[in-house]
This record gives C-alpha cells, structure tokens and sequence, in this order.
C-alpha cells in the first residue's frame, strides 16, 4: 500500500461516513421546522410532541455530522496537498463560502434553538430552526458546487500551469451543481421521509397492541407516518427526475462515466439498457459479460432519442489517449506510475453495480413510502403485522443509495480527480495519483486511516444506541416533565 | 494595501477569533474535573458554553477555509507537513463535540464519567494541538522546493512549538477559568476565579516565553509595541480579577491575547510559512497568494458575511448572558 491507496480508503470511509449523517440532518431539520410552524399556528400538543421528537432524534445525528465535517476539510490539506496547491485559487472559494455562509448560521441557530425552548419568543425560536434548516441546504449547495466544478471545470482559465477562477458565477451556476443539488437534496428529504415511516410505523403497531384507542400519541405517530410517506414519495419522484437530468449531462461532461455504469464495452446504436449482468464483469475483459438488456433504452437515457449513437468503453479509451495522452507524465513523485500508461476505465464492477445498487435501494424505499401511504389512506390504521418490521427495515435503503450514488460518482470519474471538461478551457484536468501529498509518509498515512476508522466505528455503535433508546422511548422520552412554576431551572441543559 | 497583504491580515483576525472564542470554552473542557465537584456542578460548567461551542468551532473551520482559499500553498503545506498534531486535534474535536451532546443522555455514572474524560481529553489537545502548529508555523518547516515537507513525521514537534503548543492550553486555561467566574454564580464562581489567580503567574509564563523567543529570533522592532502591550494587558487583567472585576478581566486577556496573536503573525509577515532548509523555498504572501479575482470575490464574501456572523453570534452571547448556578441545572430527564 502507498499514500496514494490510503489517501483514498480514508477519502472513501470518511465521506461515505459522512454522508449518513448529512442527509437525515438536512431532511429532518425542513421537517421538524414544518412540524414546530404547525405547532405555532395551530397549538396542538401533538405538533409539539412531534417537533420534540423528531428534533431529538435530529440533534443525536447532528452532533456527529457536524464532527465528521471537520475531518472533510482538513484532509484536503492533509491528504492531497497537490491537489490543493492545484486546484486552490478555485475549489477554496466555495469552501470558505461554506464556513463563512452556512457552517456559522448553522452552528450559531442550532445552539439558539436547542437552548432557546422559554427563553425566546415562540416567534424568534421558530425563525432559528428555519434559519438552521435554509443552512444546512446552503452549505450542501457550496460543497456540491466545489464538487461540481471537480466533476465540470467552469468558470476558469488556465494560467502558469494551474486554473484559475475568473468567473465565481460561473462555478455557482455550473450546470453539473445544478442538477445535483435537487438530485441530492431529494435523496436527503427520501431519507427523511423513510425515517419517519419506519420509526412512526413501529410506535403505531405498539400502540396498536398496548394502548387504548383514545390515547393522544396515537395522533403524533400516525401524522408522522403520514407525513413521512408523503415526503418520502415525493423526494423518489424527484430523485428519478433530477437523476435523469444529471446523466444526460453526465453523457455529455464525462462519457467514460456513463459507459463504465453500463459497462458498454463497444460503441452502440442504438444502445440498450442493461438491467442486470451475470458475466464476469471485468475491466480487463468487458467481452465475458452478458446481461440482459431493455434495448434502445440507453440511447433514450442518455440522448432522449430511441436511435441515438452511445459511445463504448473502447472508443472513449481512445479518444482520451489522443487528447489526454496514452502516459503519465515521467516524475518520481509518481512513484511506479512515473511514465507509465494510463488506465482510462473507472473500475468497472464498482460503477456498474454501484449504479445499479443505487437506484434499487431507492425503488425498495419508494415501494415502502408509497405502500405506508396506501395503508394509511383516509385515516385507516395499518393493522398487518408484518407492516412496521417491513418499514423499519426499509429505513436503511435510502441510506444505501445515497451512498451507492456517491460511490459510483466518484470512482466513475477515476483516474481522474479533477476531470477535464471536453467542452472548456484545455489543460485543466488531474489525474487523481498526482494529487496526493507527497511529504506524507504512509506511517502518517495509515495510522489516520486507522485511527479515524476506529474512533467512526465506535461512535456508530454509540449513535445507533442513542437512537434506539429514544425511538423506543417514544414522546415520553423527549417531553419535559412540568416544572414548577417558582422553579429557577433553565428550560433545558445539558 | 492590496489584496494578499489583506489576506494575511484577516487570516490572522480569523485565527485570533477562534484562539478567544474556542480558548476560553477549551478552558471550560480543562477545568471539569478541577471545579466541577458533583454532577451538578459539572454540569453548570458545560451549559456555560452549551449553546455557544459549536459556533466557536466554525471559526477553526473558516481559519482552514480562507487559508485555503487566499492561500492554497499555505493550506497544502502547513496541513500536510503538520499532519500529526492535526490528526491529533481532529480526533479530539470529535471525541469533545459528541460528548457534549451525548454526556446527558443516558443517566448512568459511568457513562456520563467516560464522556466527561472525553471532555477533558478533547479539551487539553486540541488546544496544545492548534498552539503547536500555529507556533511551528512561526518558526518554519522543513520545506522543499515544492513546498512538500522533507524529513521525518515528528518535524513538527520541535521544542519551540511544543513551547507554543503549552503556551496557547495555558492561555485557555486561564481564559476558561475568568470565563467561567464570569458565567457563573454561587460556590463555583469563587473557586474559579481564585483558581485562576493562583495558576495564571505559571500558566500565561509559556505565552510570554513564547512571545520573547518569536521576537528574538523572528521579530522586528515594530512588534516589541505589541507584545510590550499584551504583557500590560496581562498585568491589569489579573489585577482587574483580584478587585472581582470578572468583565474586565477577561476582556484584558482577550486584548493580551489579541497582541500575542499580533506579534506572532507580524513577525511571521511577509512570510506566511518559511522553510527552514532554504529561504527560497519559504512561502510568502506573493508566492502563496491566490489570483486578484479570487482574493476580490472573496473579499465581497467577507465584507458581507464577516458582520453578520459578528451580530448573531453576539446576540446569541447576548440571550445566553444570564449567570448560570446549581440551582438553574434541572433535574435528569432521559428515557
């Protein structure tokens, strides 16, 4: 192992990790600012109730969203010191936009909200949630732009060797971020949604078989459930929909990418779609894999036209070759690549499958929201007892997705890091062995690998442990018991 | 001026503003298990900083952020050739962050005295952590041409940084007691302002050590005006807190703090991180700095962001103001 493949297991382990927490904070926060704004208008206790449950459950996920964040930016610098002496002038902006924008509001409104309960006006305490949610939405729209232009250089031009940012508009409204903050944003309400049903599902079963008919915590899970199919349903449409978009564009902006998530070995046309491979799907030897297609659909995905040419992993490698160059450059910083040649195909099992896991994991909880839906329809009570074990399995399949999509994005853009954009300025691409520190030693390396995925190991248990407590301790858990009236005692505490 | 130098400068602003804000509340973290003699009282302690140390930590994260995007040689160099005591403070900052959170969840001792050891630990590290690397910033890395440190994984830990790193978890400590004489009532405020006059002679002696060696080895005339003046600042602000003028105290270790942050990065300047092998290898504002546009979008960005940040999280200061005693602490309510 060098720097280089550890560099990028920890990349990979810390933001997939990452990402786990990023969705259910965004989705919940929206959620729970609607629930606290129903509350507001309407005064009734079980909008309350709700807004104190699911806010609990959304401070226990935010905490370690929030600390997995910092390692996000600091191992830019750590990791890739190349690639931030390359790419600064540009991808800092966004990042620093990030911090100085959103991370502050986000922070700052959180701690209000949190500590806030009696000691600001209902009015005030309600505006700090929505401040903290059109935060978190705000951040993840300058990280996925900085990731955008990753993806898509815009915005640049290429002078002394590096690019450099001649147009902040032009990165904010790249076409690439556009499509992927909805795409993203519905992929976090998708897990939001799911979460809700799950867990609202379970306590209405349990209700169900212990309590009676006229208990008012039956009102809150059952408006959860609602609520939570309801977006659910809602954010799968959209992620289908913004999925669409998205690998159009990518057809377009990174073609290898599209071929390798098909793993469409020659050029087609038109070119049909592959459901699912039984080969040997191989990067050496694309000819062993068979699959069962739906033909033409490719052509119609990728081009909106039935008949449409799609270009194959053959090709591109050659296309690539003449304008990317068949080798790496000759330096020892390389280390054995050093002016060897360069591999063009992403790793095909990984962006095929991953692809495919992607978008089965979100159709599983589709079905899930729509079936909680359907069940619930006019006020009806699931009573089938295999309903809330169903739902709360499904929980963890928007999760999947979300981090199969990730996956697959960016290990279908390798071997680059920054990936050149055919249509803009010439010379602005990375390759991703270039970008890794070379001061670092893999001591260093490996120890940080070690030493974060140990400590994320061990707070996962911990997390999943917190939740559970509280999800099983349902309203009671969450509810502050009455105080007296005379008492000095703050609110809340720690 | 131009842009670079204005850079310089607010990435020092940035630094300061995370040095007084996360110092004082790393302060808080130190001092647990020292003036925090029941659960009870442990927990006054951590709800003085409750709603605020999140906050605090951002500017850590847009220190980082606006390194990277006015100086991306700077970031590159310093975060890869300093990688250890990084790695360090980012392990602990997430040890402390969850623990806070997570500290009252389940009422068990055990738990909430593991999560406390965490407090402290994450505390006491991220703090000598930041001092570490901010000082061998001072002093140079060994830097090749290309800005990739040369030579081994301990660079770092040469002993004027480790100077530095106890010179910045003094200064908090310090700092978090007068904060925390200041935030509460009772017993607690007794003890933690004579905690603090009783170990603050020993404990700003590294910063002041510190500040000497940078001036004698780094500095230039003009920076022997600030660091003349943090000792002054030092000297009333202990004096203030003797007489119980809590306020005064620490705003005097906040101006002293922001004059030892002045000499350090004056004496940096034009500097931003100099090589120890090779002057020509140092980078420097010119050579690190990143394009007029970019600096000039950035500069809008803070222009209208850096106000805002300054109102709200004033405000929030201001909601939270109120002194917090073993009477306000409600009782455990968890499933």
């Amino acid at each position: 192992m060098d720097v280089l493949d550890i560099a990028r297991w920890q990349f990979g382990v810390t933001t997939v990790y990452h990402f786990l927490m990023v969705p259910l904070t965004i989705g919940l926060a929206l959620l729970v600012a609607v629930m606290q704004t129903a509350w507001y208008r309407t005064g009734k206790p079980q909008y309350l109730k709700m807004t104190k449950f699911w806010g609990k459950l959304m401070l226990i996920n935010f905490a370690m969203g929030v600390v997995t964040g910092i390692v996000q930016e600091f191992q830019f610098g750590m990791n890739w010191s190349a690639y931030s002496r390359f790419v600064g002038d540009v991808f800092g902006a966004p990042l620093a936009m990030e911090g100085l924008l959103a991370f502050f509001v986000e922070s700052t409104f959180l701690g209000l909200w949190i500590f806030g309960w009696e000691r600001l006006s209902k009015r005030v305490h309600l505006a700090c949630i929505w401040a903290f949610s059109l935060a978190t939405m705000a951040s993840a729209y300058f990280i996925l732009a900085a990731n955008s232009w990753m993806q898509h250089p815009v915005g640049i031009e290429y002078v002394n060797g590096k690019p450099q940012l001649n147009s902040i508009w032009a990165l904010l409204t790249n076409s690439t971020v556009l499509a992927a903050f909805p795409h993203t944003i519905a992929g976090c309400f998708a897990v939001a949604g799911t979460f809700l049903v799950g867990i609202a599902a379970w306590h209405l079963a349990r209700k169900h078989r212990t309590s009676p008919s006229d208990d008012p915590d039956r009102k809150v899970w059952f408006a959860s459930l609602r609520l939570g199919s309801w977006v659910g349903l809602v954010a799968f449409a959209a992620v289908a929909l913004t999925g669409d978009l998205q690998s159009k564009l990518m057809f377009e902006q990174q073609p290898m990418k599209m071929a390798a998530a098909e793993a469409l070995c020659h050029t087609e046309k038109p070119a049909g779609f592959s459901v699912f491979a039984y080969g040997d799907v191989q990067r050496a030897d694309c000819e062993s894999v068979k699959s069962i297609t739906v033909p033409a659909l490719l052509s119609f995905l990728a081009n909106g036209d039935f008949s449409s040419e799609v270009k194959g992993i053959e090709q591109l490698v050659g296309e690539y070759k003449t304008r990317y160059g068949a080798n790496y450059p000759v330096d020892p910083r390389l280390g054995e690549l050093s002016g060897k040649p360069i591999d063009y195909v992403p790793n095909l099992p990984v962006t095929y499958w991953g692809f495919r896991l992607m978008i089965g994991f979100g159709a599983i909880a589709a079905m899930a929201a729509a079936l909680a839906l359907w069940l619930t329809r006019r006020g009806r009570v699931p009573r089938s007892r295999w309903f809330a074990p169903v739902a709360l399995l499904s929980i963890a399949t928007p999760f999947l997705a979300n981090s199969f999509g990730w996956i697959f994005t960016e290990m279908g853009r390798q071997p680059f890091v920054v990936v050149p954009n055919p249509t803009g300025v010439d010379g602005v691409w990375m390759y991703t062995a270039q970008a890794v520190s070379a001061g670092v030693t893999v001591g260093e390396a490996l120890f940080s690998l070690i030493a974060l995925t140990t400590v994320y190991g061990v707070l996962a248990v911990v997390e999943v442990f917190l939740l559970r407590r509280f999800v099983r301790a349902g309203v009671e858990g969450v509810m502050p018991p009455d105080r007296t009236p005379d008492s000095d005692a703050l609110a809340f505490a720690y | 001026m131009d842009l670079p130098v204005i850079w310089f400068v607010i990435i020092a602003l940035l630094w300061l503003g995370y040095l007084f804000l996360e110092g004082f509340d790393f302060g808080v973290g130190m001092l647990l298990p020292v003036l925090g003699r029941d659960e009870t009282e442990r927990r006054v302690l951590i709800n003085t900083i409750g709603p605020v140390w999140d906050g605090n930590e951002v500017w850590l994260l847009v220190a980082a952020g606006a390194t990277f995007a006015a100086f991306p040689g700077w970031y590159a160099s310093l975060f890869s050739a300093a990688y250890l005591p990084l790695l360090f403070v980012l392990l602990a900052l997430i040890g402390r962050g969850v623990a806070f959170e997570y500290r009252g969840k389940v009422d068990s001792p055990r738990w909430r005295r593991n999560w406390d050891r965490v407090i402290v630990i994450g505390s006491w590290v991220p703090a000598l952590g930041v001092g570490l690397v901010l000082s061998t910033n001072v002093f140079g890395l060994p830097l090749d041409a290309r800005g990739d440190r040369v030579g081994s994984a301990f660079a770092a830990f040469q002993w004027p940084a480790l100077l530095g790193a106890v010179a910045v978890a003094g200064f908090a400590l310090v700092h978090g007691a007068v904060f925390l004489s200041l935030k509460t009532d009772g017993e607690i405020r007794h003890r933690a302002r004579s905690l603090a006059l009783r170990v603050a002679p020993v404990a700003l002696l590294p910063l002041v050590a510190l500040l000497v060696l940078v001036q004698s080895r780094e500095g230039f005339t003009w920076t022997l005006v600030p660091l003349m003046l943090a000792l002054v600042a030092v000297v009333i602000a202990l004096l203030r807190l003797r007489v119980g003028r809590e306020g005064q105290a620490f705003a005097g270790l906040g101006i002293a703090l922001a004059l030892s942050v002045v000499t350090l990065f004056g004496a940096l300047f034009p500097d931003v991180l100099p090589s120890t092998l090779d002057v020509a290898n140092s980078l420097t504002v010119r050579n690190a700095a990143s394009s007029p546009y970019t600096l000039g979008v950035m500069s809008w960005v803070a222009l209208f962001g850096t106000p805002a940040v300054l109102v709200y999280q004033g405000w929030t200061y201001w909601v939270f103001r109120k002194r917090i005693s073993t009477a306000h602490i409600p009782p455990v309510h968890v499933p």
